[in-house]
């Protein structure tokens, strides 16, 4: 069972930790992501990009 | 000859391909971070690495109206963000004749499957507004200032601050009430408002007040 808080300096404590442990599951979440290595597709839109550049002019 | 001198002109020795390269390999460098925004933004992963292609290919057309040595994070993810909203009105507009586009709008039908595989905080940040999940995402996740994080949302820095505030205040609540989340049986791993409680057991008792810092587990999947 957990404790209830009972003054405002403990609810004060639980909230903060409350978030502060959201917090990092919100950058854990955004994190995963972000550390997936980059997908095929999106190099190759950036090397198909590029080659429409260097044709001169674009589409 | 002529041909030559124009070319010459028209693209003053090395620079603008040397301004491309440079351009292309900042995008090529945040192409991470767009598909981790773009995943927060409408949540389902394919339709998320569309939305950042589109964005993508949106910058490189407009780079132009890039301004060197600004943040060109803080651009990308502006455009990202119009394309995530003017795509959702366009499909809006066509789900009374489309199904099938209606079903692949951002945030609805397709969004409520997926969620099934989510851990609670993912699931409560659906339950957010669009604007109080982005203010949050950008600067809670993102790392982006208020100021930065208001110039992509298009609004005031006042405004972002107090959608960040709700949305962490609604996050706190829905996560408290973990039920309504309709939370299955997997209480594996990642899961917030485990770790929460987790942690409160190891603070809250004895307490030590303010700077108790545990280390970060950071659990493999």
């Amino acid at each position: 069972m957990t404790k209830e808080p009972k003054t405002d300096r403990d609810k004060g404590r639980v909230v903060r930790v409350r978030q502060r442990a959201i917090g990092r599951e919100l950058r854990r979440m955004y994190d995963d992501v972000a550390r997936e290595p980059i997908p095929d597709e999106f190099l190759d839109l950036l090397q198909k990009i590029d080659d429409s550049g260097k044709g001169g002019g674009k589409a | 000859m002529t041909g030559q001198d124009l070319h010459t002109i028209a693209r003053d020795p090395g620079q603008p391909g040397d301004a491309d390269e440079q351009f292309k390999s900042g995008l090529l460098e945040l192409i991470p971070f767009l598909r981790a925004f773009a995943r927060s933004l409408c949540g389902n992963p394919d339709m998320a690495d569309d939305l950042a292609q589109e964005a993508l290919v949106k910058a490189w057309q407009s780079r132009a109206m890039f301004t060197p040595g600004t943040n060109l994070k803080a651009w990308l993810f502006t455009i990202l963000r119009n394309q995530f909203y003017s795509d959702r009105r366009r499909a809006w507009r066509q789900a009374g004749w489309d199904q099938d586009a209606a079903e692949r709008i951002p945030g609805s039908s397709s969004d409520q499957i997926a969620a099934a595989e989510l851990t609670d905080t993912a699931r409560a940040l659906r339950t957010l507004s669009d604007e109080q999940r982005e203010a949050l995402i950008l600067v809670g996740a993102g790392g982006f200032s208020y100021e930065d994080a208001a110039a992509i949302c298009g609004c005031a820095v006042g405004t972002v601050k107090s959608r960040v505030a709700r949305a962490r205040k609604s996050l706190l609540s829905l996560l408290d009430g973990d039920e309504s989340l309709g939370s299955s049986e997997r209480s594996a791993h990642g899961d917030a408002a485990h770790e929460i409680m987790a942690e409160l057991d190891r603070l809250v008792p004895s307490g030590p007040g303010g700077t108790v810092r545990k280390r970060d587990k950071d659990e493999p999947r």
